[in-house]
Parts: structure tokens; C-alpha cells; sequence
């Protein structure tokens, strides 16, 4: 590749307090246009703002999360400029003392860590919600004021797919600490990015694109990707690049230059005289990291530890926090010394009726007790394992037990040397082919004729004892 | 006596021992506004004053009406800092200070008191309801910005009235109206419902006819607000009980840097006659030196501007006030702005733009700032030997209307003895000290370090208690 | 350090004040006078100064995550110049 693409991304979290960051106002979404009001969060003149103890506290924990650094003074500026959505035509932001810096997230890049810093996590309110019509523009202050960490990265991300990995890397942190909820969809997590290309090996940054209007990971991910088609482009015919704004266009899949508000040197950033200094003292953030449950990355090494784990399976496990909790539980609640056994379960069969699904695999409403006692069955030979399957789908939001469940689906596994006798003769008689294949010394000729007789029995036959008897009659 | 020109203790007094009634006070008072307010103009919308009784209340002030400047939310009464951009304007809540008035049984007068428009001035020449006229002499300005609020106190239109003091705007028009006026310390009064013109300078005050009633006021209006971060935890003292008249051994420091050239020699005789009342009053005074006194001017037209400019963006057009018709979003902000604000709003707005833009910011508003410091800690320093500082509050007696509007920076130097006082964020009252030649009043001002306004009511009071220029009357 | 008509201009646009030529002119006088009287400050040595942005020492102050009563929203709409049902209504907004 000629062109190194350098991303950093600009992620902006809705905190999902009771109230807002400067009044009482609810949080709640999707309320009535202009009901989640007051004249505090409407700007009305005279209002002043007081900031909330619980946003200050999650953006701390957030912040001690990604490893930052917590700036022991910090305020609150103004970040001027005029939009509808901004009521007093200023946002209350932080310009050069946010509340921390220097923090990272670890994402893997061809299996391989990868370490992206982040710059710096600050606290600000968020804007109000515009609907364009034919004639109007109109303006609901609902979310006006709903308490904002702006989280941004430093420019360390070199692919689309590196950028949608940090993201989801991010989510998944963020959903440790239950500071946000995260939902791309509801707005309540937003991402525009700063992309540049230049020549592999080049210390000087190209020019760079910001882009908005992404309102997803994959969106986030196809907006770059057109991006870097599009700038590599420029780059080879030669033509003259412009730093602007773009908005990703997702119905169109192209990136649009969009007319700017005002510069970033136009702002006149000046510290908010309503609202005093913070000096987070090291006893808050002591506190506060004593609070912080274990992340990711922790409970992943210790599940390797504890349970003899592989990392690959940890991590499938501990990708939510809820789902790293449930799946703690089963393998706790397993008796067998090898947990592995019931892993294998959980992010093979279970995982699988999550998806099925389309929900978590903690919200999968199982017995724990009659699961394991399933793998009972299983291990003990007495159902296969493809019966056990069947018989998972319908432990699943039932009250039944397992062993009931295999007495009415007549699912017992046939060890029975008689009854197997049979149906082996008939498949023997119908697959000559194979037959002569695994004379000649074919093994997998093999499997397929234990294949067709699980077939024939619907599943219930042992397939071991199926290939030895296939094997005693045929040599 | 009539009622109107009483004091709010006196009237107290009366209504307590049911001596006379709300009504007739409310009586006396639109019997004065109707027949003096064509000359004066110290209200606004005054046709919108229809036969209102005051509401007659348990609450110890027994619905004793108080006049209200037009930057003080009230809910339900048009608040519009005397603005076109805030036409109709009736704010959905009160302001902190209206809330405590009412629950200690106030009645808010229901038309509010004239000022320069968001209180951008020292004369009330900038009010979108027209000038104010001095009671004194009504081709003098009142002083500004709160002129309305002490016109209207000093010509017995109101029993007592709130203003606002962002750079002197309680105590210069106190001084050129002949009553009492307060600023307090930074912090003391909640600004919550104060439209903001510099948050870092602002504060609520009373402008009354003697300083006992400021006393009363202050105890009412004082306090810890929840809903301003800047308010402070100080309590509610009972400053009536600094009115014992004793100031025997006081420190008093004199401030040489306010006696110099641009000060009128009327005046300076008139306050030095006073600082020798202090001293026979048994106080003791020596010069001080506060060195940065001659670039406090300069400092608070940086930041003040500064933050106004922020603070005033939010008058846009869209949520109330005035909207000028376009239908170019752009446009329609730049045509409201350009005929909602009047010409010193806009110049205070620009300058105050520019002041905090890209490569200005650290040769204006940084240095400014540091000035800042450098100013509060002067007053640190004297008030580590001295209990207060007495000054005169302006340089002039009242001057002529249109006589400064056309020179802002003239404008601006009126203010050079109040402006130091907000900027360190300390405490400071003028009280009536004399009279010059042509008839008009002049303010003595005092000085105390952060929250010690108990000093300002004992020294003042016993000032004014020892001389009578409180008592006298404007004739009109 | 003075201010030319370029930079008012500039500055204008940015607090979204239209000016006319007139207003440009005159303003563009006082400003220069204005600022000149502020130069004053130069002549200081400040660079061991900390700023006072504020000049209380106070900080962390902080409420709690409590709600309160929002107002309905005919009231938050009742000042409004321009509004259709209960959103506030401005010019099309074009990006």
C-alpha cells in the first residue's frame, strides 16, 4: 500500500444520570417535544447552571477506566457559536483543563495488541434536536443539557476496521461501568472522525477530513472506508485537498462536503464565570476507583487463570459485562474440573439460541441446574449430542426438566447392539459405495456411514458404538 | 409627611400598629407616580399600571410594595432589561430574590423600574423606554445604569427598590439621586433570575432611603442559593444590629489614587468634610495606596464586555423577544440583533467579541484578568490594617443628559471609582453626603473586605444618623 | 494594538450583529479610542500573575442528581416569536 490511512475518532456519550448536567430536567427519552424543559436548560435569561455530582462521578470512573490521567484542577469554559439547537448560543464545555488526559484502549489488530491513546475525556452538555421541514427548521431543547463526555482518541488508528474495533473495544468498557447506555440508534453514543491519508513512512499529517453523521459502528467503519477510496483518488491525480467537514450520506454510501458553522478559531473558548473550578482531590479518585468492577481485560485474564480458559473463549465470554456475569455463574455452578466442557456449551449451542434469538446470551431464560444436568446426560452417553441439542432449544423458556424432556422426545441414546444391528444393515445395503471405500482404506468413508445412521435414527443412536459395530462388520 | 415619602421602617411601624393601611400607601404612591412620572420617567410601561391594591400579607413586610429594575425575573410581570430584543418578555419564573421578597411578604410592584438597556451604562440615556430624569434637576441624568430604581426611591415614587451593580450601576446613580445605595460582596446575593450582563461582576443590591432600610433589605435578600453556583454559604446575618451608631476607633483608609485630577473640586470638598465627620465621630484615617487603581477602567471594559458578549448571544429570536422577519436562519439572527439591540449594546458586544477572539485573547482578556488579580489583592492588602475605605463614589455630581452619550470612553470614566470595588469582589455603599452649589447630591462610598457588610451599615449608619442630607427632599 | 474594519467586520458576523456602513464607520472610531484606553494595560509586567477568572474561593460546587418539576411545555413556548405545536420554529436551516 502507498498511502498510510491515520484515523482518530471523536466519540461523544450521553451519561445516563437521572438528571440533566446543569438542571433537574428528566433524561428520560422520547418524551413530548419541549417537555423535558426548564429555564435553566432553555438558556432563559437570568438561569444559571449547577453541575451534577453524578455526572462529575461517572465521567471520573469513565475517565480511570481508559488508564487517564485525572486533572487535579478543572473547569467548565464556554465554546461560543450561534445554531438553534444551543439556546444560549454558547455550549459549556472544557477547553485547556479538561477533566482528564492521556488515557488508552487496547484493541488487537491481526491478533496482535495494539494500543490507542486517547487524548483526553472531557465533560460538556449536549445540543437540542432539529426536524427540517419544507419551510422550518424546528427545535426541541428535550435533550439540551443531557450531560456529554466528549472522548478523543489521538490519531493511532491506521484502517476502517481499526476504528470500528476501538469502538466496539470502547462500548464494551463503557458498558462495564454502566455509565451510558451506549445506543448508537437513540444518539445516546455518537462518533464523527478525523481521517487523513499520506504516504507510507511520511512524518507530516495529510490533510485531514472530519467526518459526521455516522449512526452506527458500521456506518462509522463504511463512512472511512469511502473515505480512504476518496482521498487516495485525490492524492493520485494530483488534486488539491481541503480540510472540511464531511456527512456520511448512509442511503447514497458517499461522503458530502457540508458548509461549516464557524471555524474552530472562531469559538473564543473563556471560562464559564456561572460555574466554579473543580479540585478533584486523590481521595475522590481513590474512592472512585475502588467503585470501578473488574474490566474486559481484567476478567479475561483471570477467567484464563481461575478457569483454565483459553484466551479466545474469555474473551467471547466477557465481551458484556452481563453476559461475563451469567457465564461465570454456569461455569461455577458446573461441578466438572474441567470447564472447558461447559464453555464448549456456552459459545457453541447457547450462544447459538442467543442468536437465534436476536438477544443476549445472559438473557437466555434457562435453568442453569437443568442445563448442566443435560451435560450429565451427554457425558454419561445417555443422549447424543445432537439430541441434546434439541433438547436445549427446548429447555429454553420452559419450566420442564431435562430429564422429562428426554423421556417425552424419546431422545435416550440407543447403545442397544440389536436394535443398531439393523439399521446398520439397511444403510450398508443402501451406500455400497462407501462400503467399498473404507474397504480400500478410505476412514472417512467411515463418518459418513455413522452419519447415516445417526440420520436413521433420528439422532439417537451412539455414534461410537455405531462405528465399532460398522467397523466389526465390515472387516 | 405623606406615606410615599416614608421609609419602608417607618411604614412598617404604621402598618404593624395599624396606624394606616397597605391601600393607602399604595394610594400615596400612585397619587406621586401619576403626578410626577411625565417628568421623571423612572418605571417603564406605565399605562400597564392598573388599581392594584398590593397584596396585604402575614409575611413581615405586610405587603409593602418594592419597585423592581427591569433585568430582575418576575414571573408573569414583563422583565425585559428596558430591550427591544426582549419585548414581552414575561419570564416562566422568579428570580431568587423576588421569592425571598414574597415569602417575607413583599409586594412586587407591577411595573418595573427604568435602566440602560441591559444595564450597558451610567446615565439610563440607553433605555429602550427612553432617559430617566435626575429628580433633582430633571435635565441631569440620574446616573446609571440602576436610575430608574433611584429616581424613583429619591423623588418618593417607590418605598425602597432592588438595582444591579456589575460596575457601579447601585451606587453612582445612588450618589447622583441622593439615597442609599449596596453592593454587596460578591456571592452574598443570589443572581439566580438577574439577567446576566458580566456573571463574574453582577450583584443584586437595595437602593433605599435611609440605611436602615438597606439593612432590612439585605437581610431579606442575602444568602445560599442551590441554584446559583456562585452564591456563597455565609448565612443571613441581621445587619440592624450593626445600626448602633459607635464607630469610635475604626480604621479608615484613604485611597490617594481616588484623589486626583478628573475629580470635581465640589465634590472633593464635600468628601473631605465627611471624612472629618468619621473622625469626629471618633474614627481614625490615614492615606492608603491602592497602585492599581488607574487600570481598573481598562480591566473591567475587557472582562465585562467579554462575558456580556456571551451572556447576550442567547437573545437570537427564537425562544422570546424580538424576531425580525427573514428567511435565511443567518440573516434572521444578524437583522434581529442588529434592530433588537441598541447602539451601546452592540458596541459593548463587539468589543467584548473581539476581546475573546483568536489571537486577541491573551493580549486583551488573559491580561485583564491577571490585572484582576492584581486589583483584588491591593484591597487584600489594605484591609489586613483597615476596616474600611471611604472614597466618593463619583468623580461628579450628576451631569447633563446627552452630555457624555456621544463619548463612550467619557462614559466609561465615570464609573472609575465604583469599577475596582466589583472587580475584587468586595462589598461597598454610597450614602448622601452633601449637596453641591446648583443643588445636587453627592455620595460618600465605603468599602469592606469580602462579607463584612456589617461594616458598611455601622459606619454608614452612624454617618448618616450624625448629619440630615438623607432627609432632604427633591422638589419637584 | 488597534482594529481595522476587516476585523469588526469579522467580528460582527460572529455575534451575528448585521452593521451598516455608517455604524461600521463610527463604531470603528470609538472602538479605536476605546482600545487604545485599555493599551494601558500593557505597560504592566504580569507573566507571575494568575488570572481571576474568578474571584471567589470557592469550588465543587455541585448539586444532586434530583429532578425537579419541568415546566409544561405551553409555558416553555408561551415567549416564543415563531412556534408550530410544541416545538419552537426558525428559518429552514440549510447544510
Amino acid at each position: 500500500m502507498k498511502y498510510q490511512t491515520v484515523i482518530g475518532l471523536e466519540v461523544h456519550l450521553q451519561l445516563n444520570t437521572k438528571t440533566k448536567a446543569f438542571c433537574g430536567c428528566s433524561t428520560d427519552f422520547g418524551k413530548a417535544p419541549n417537555s423535558n424543559v426548564c429555564p435553566v436548560c432553555l438558556g432563559f435569561p437570568g438561569s444559571l447552571p449547577v453541575y451534577n455530582r453524578e455526572a462529575l462521578n461517572s465521567a471520573i470512573k469513565l475517565a480511570l477506566a481508559f488508564g487517564c490521567q485525572i486533572q487535579e484542577h478543572t473547569k467548565f469554559d464556554r465554546k461560543n457559536y450561534f445554531y438553534p439547537d444551543l439556546p444560549k448560543n454558547y455550549q459549556i464545555s472544557q477547553y485547556d483543563l479538561p477533566l482528564s488526559r492521556n488515557g488508552y484502549l487496547d484493541i488487537h489488530v491481526q491478533d496482535q495488541p495494539k494500543r490507542i491513546g486517547i487524548t483526553r475525556v472531557h465533560l460538556e452538555e449536549d445540543a437540542g434536536k432539529l426536524i427540517h421541514e419544507a419551510n422550518e427548521s424546528l427545535v426541541d431543547f428535550n435533550r439540551t443539557g443531557i450531560p456529554l463526555l466528549e472522548i478523543v482518541s489521538e490519531p493511532d488508528l491506521n484502517s476502517p476496521q481499526e476504528a470500528f474495533d476501538y469502538l466496539t473495544s470502547l462500548k464494551n468498557i463503557i458498558g462495564y461501568l454502566d455509565v451510558s447506555d451506549c445506543d448508537m440508534e437513540k444518539g445516546s453514543l455518537r462518533c464523527d472522525a478525523n481521517i487523513s491519508l499520506r504516504l507510507q513512512g511520511a512524518k507530516e499529517l495529510g490533510v485531514k477530513a472530519e467526518l459526521k453523521n455516522m449512526n452506527s459502528f458500521k456506518g462509522v467503519k463504511d463512512a472511512l472506508t469511502f473515505e480512504v477510496e476518496r482521498q487516495t483518488q485525490l492524492l493520485e491525480t494530483g488534486e488539491q485537498m481541503v480540510q472540511e467537514t464531511r456527512l456520511w450520506d448512509v442511503e447514497k454510501g458517499v461522503t458530502v462536503a457540508m458548509r461549516t458553522k464557524e471555524g474552530a478559531k472562531d469559538y473564543r473558548y473563556f471560562p464559564d464565570p456561572d460555574l466554579t473550578v473543580f479540585i478533584i482531590d486523590q481521595s475522590l479518585i481513590s474512592r472512585i476507583k475502588k467503585e470501578l468492577p473488574e474490566l474486559p481485560q481484567e476478567k479475561v485474564a483471570r477467567f484464563v487463570k481461575e478457569y483454565g480458559l483459553s484466551e479466545y473463549d474469555a474473551k467471547i465470554l466477557t465481551c458484556t459485562k452481563k453476559n461475563a456475569e451469567f457465564a461465570e455463574k454456569c461455569i461455577q455452578v458446573y461441578p466438572g474440573k474441567d470447564k472447558k466442557e461447559i464453555v464448549n456449551w456456552l459459545i457453541g449451542p447457547l450462544l447459538s439460541e442467543a442468536n437465534l434469538r436476536k438477544i443476549e446470551l445472559y438473557e437466555l431464560k434457562i435453568n442453569i441446574k437443568e442445563l448442566i444436568n443435560l451435560l450429565g446426560f451427554v457425558q454419561r452417553q445417555e443422549i447424543s449430542y445432537l439430541s441434546a441439542k434439541i433438547v436445549l432449544n427446548q429447555l429454553i423458556d420452559s419450566q420442564k426438566s431435562t430429564h422429562d424432556l428426554i423421556r417425552e422426545g424419546n431422545l435416550q441414546q440407543i447403545s442397544n447392539t440389536d436394535a443398531l444391528t439393523q439399521i446398520i444393515e439397511t444403510v450398508i445395503q443402501e451406500n455400497a459405495k462407501s462400503v467399498s471405500d473404507f474397504k480400500a482404506g478410505k476412514t472417512n468413508a467411515l463418518m459418513y456411514l455413522v452419519g447415516q445412521v445417526m440420520k436413521k435414527s433420528s439422532g439417537k443412536a451412539n455414534p461410537k458404538v455405531v462405528g465399532e459395530l460398522i467397523k466389526g462388520r465390515l472387516s | 409627611m405623606d406615606l410615599n415619602q416614608l421609609t419602608a421602617h417607618e411604614l412598617l411601624a404604621k402598618l404593624n400598629s395599624q396606624e394606616t393601611s397597605l391601600k393607602a400607601v399604595m394610594d400615596s404612591l400612585y397619587a406621586r407616580i401619576h403626578k410626577v412620572e411625565p417628568k421623571v420617567n423612572a418605571y417603564i410601561r406605565r399605562q400597564e399600571l392598573k388599581d392594584f391594591t398590593g397584596n396585604s400579607t402575614s409575611g413581615f413586610l405586610k405587603g409593602l410594595p418594592i419597585t423592581i429594575k427591569d433585568n430582575i425575573c418576575t414571573e408573569g410581570i414583563s422583565t425585559e432589561c428596558c430591550s427591544k430584543i426582549l419585548q414581552g418578555f414575561r419570564p416562566p419564573y422568579d428570580a431568587t430574590v423576588i421569592k425571598k421578597l414574597k415569602e417575607s411578604g413583599a409586594t412586587i410592584f407591577p411595573i418595573k423600574a427604568n435602566m440602560d438597556e441591559f444595564a450597558f451604562g451610567s446615565s439610563t440615556e440607553n433605555s429602550y423606554f427612553g432617559v430617566t430624569h435626575n429628580p433633582w434637576n430633571l435635565d441631569c441624568v440620574p446616573g446609571g445604569s440602576s436610575g430608574g430604581s433611584a429616581a424613583a426611591v429619591a423623588n418618593d415614587e417607590a418605598i425602597w427598590a432592588l438595582g444591579s451593580d456589575t460596575g457601579g450601576s447601585i451606587r453612582q446613580p445612588a450618589s447622583f439621586c441622593g439615597v442609599v445605595g449596596l453592593k454587596p460582596t460578591y456571592g452574598r446575593v443570589s443572581r439566580f433570575g438577574l439577567i446576566a450582563f458580566a456573571s463574574s461582576l453582577d450583584q443584586i443590591g437595595p437602593i433605599t432611603k435611609d440605611v436602615q432600610d438597606a439593612a432590612i433589605l439585605m437581610g431579606i435578600i442575602c444568602g445560599h442559593d442551590s441554584k446559583d453556583s456562585t452564591s456563597v454559604n455565609q448565612g443571613t446575618p441581621n445587619y440592624t444590629k450593626s445600626l448602633h451608631g459607635d464607630i469610635k476607633g475604626l480604621k479608615i483608609g484613604i485611597p490617594k489614587e481616588y484623589f486626583v485630577e478628573g475629580m470635581d473640586a465640589e465634590v472633593k470638598v464635600i468628601i473631605e468634610e465627611a471624612i472629618e465627620k468619621l473622625k469626629t465621630l471618633g474614627a481614625t484615617t490615614k492615606q492608603v495606596s491602592l497602585p492599581h487603581t488607574d487600570y481598573a477602567v481598562a480591566v473591567y471594559y475587557i472582562i465585562a464586555t467579554a462575558e456580556a458578549s456571551s451572556n447576550l448571544a442567547r437573545f437570537d429570536g427564537v425562544q422570546y423577544g424580538y424576531r425580525a422577519q427573514s428567511d435565511n436562519l443567518i440573516q434572521m439572527y444578524k437583522s434581529t440583533r442588529a434592530e433588537g439591540f441598541g447602539q451601546e449594546a452592540k458596541r459593548r458586544i463587539i468589543l467584548g467579541t473581539f476581546a475573546l477572539s483568536h489571537g486577541y485573547y491573551d493580549a486583551y482578556y488573559l491580561r485583564a484578568l491577571k490585572v484582576r488579580t492584581l486589583i483584588k489583592q491591593d484591597f487584600d492588602k489594605v484591609f489586613q490594617d483597615f476596616d474600611c475605605i471611604v472614597t466618593p463614589t463619583s468623580p461628579t455630581s450628576a451631569f447633563k443628559i446627552g452630555e457624555r452619550v456621544q463619548d463612550p470612553l467619557k462614559m466609561y470614566l465615570s464609573d472609575i471609582y465604583t469599577i475596582s470595588v466589583n472587580l475584587a469582589g468586595i462589598p461597598a455603599i454610597s450614602v448622601p453626603c452633601g449637596f453641591t452649589k446648583k443643588g445636587l447630591p453627592v455620595g460618600l462610598q465605603i468599602m469592606a473586605k469580602p462579607f463584612d457588610e456589617e461594616m458598611l451599615f455601622r459606619v454608614a449608619h452612624a454617618f448618616e444618623q450624625n448629619t440630615d442630607w438623607h432627609k432632604i427632599k427633591p422638589k419637584i | 494594538m488597534s482594529i481595522d474594519k476587516e476585523t469588526i467586520n469579522h467580528v460582527a458576523h460572529l455575534a451575528r450583529i448585521e452593521l451598516q456602513p455608517n455604524e461600521l464607520e463610527k463604531l470603528s472610531g470609538e472602538l479605536h479610542a476605546i482600545l487604545g484606553f485599555i493599551d494601558k494595560l500593557s505597560n504592566l509586567n504580569v507573566e507571575q500573575v494568575k488570572p481571576a477568572s474568578h474571584i471567589l474561593p470557592i469550588s465543587n460546587v455541585l448539586r444532586e442528581d434530583q429532578p425537579h418539576i419541568s415546566l409544561f411545555p405551553q409555558k416553555a413556548l408561551e415567549n416564543a416569536p415563531s412556534k408550530k405545536g410544541n416545538f419552537f420554529s426558525v428559518p429552514k436551516i440549510i447544510e
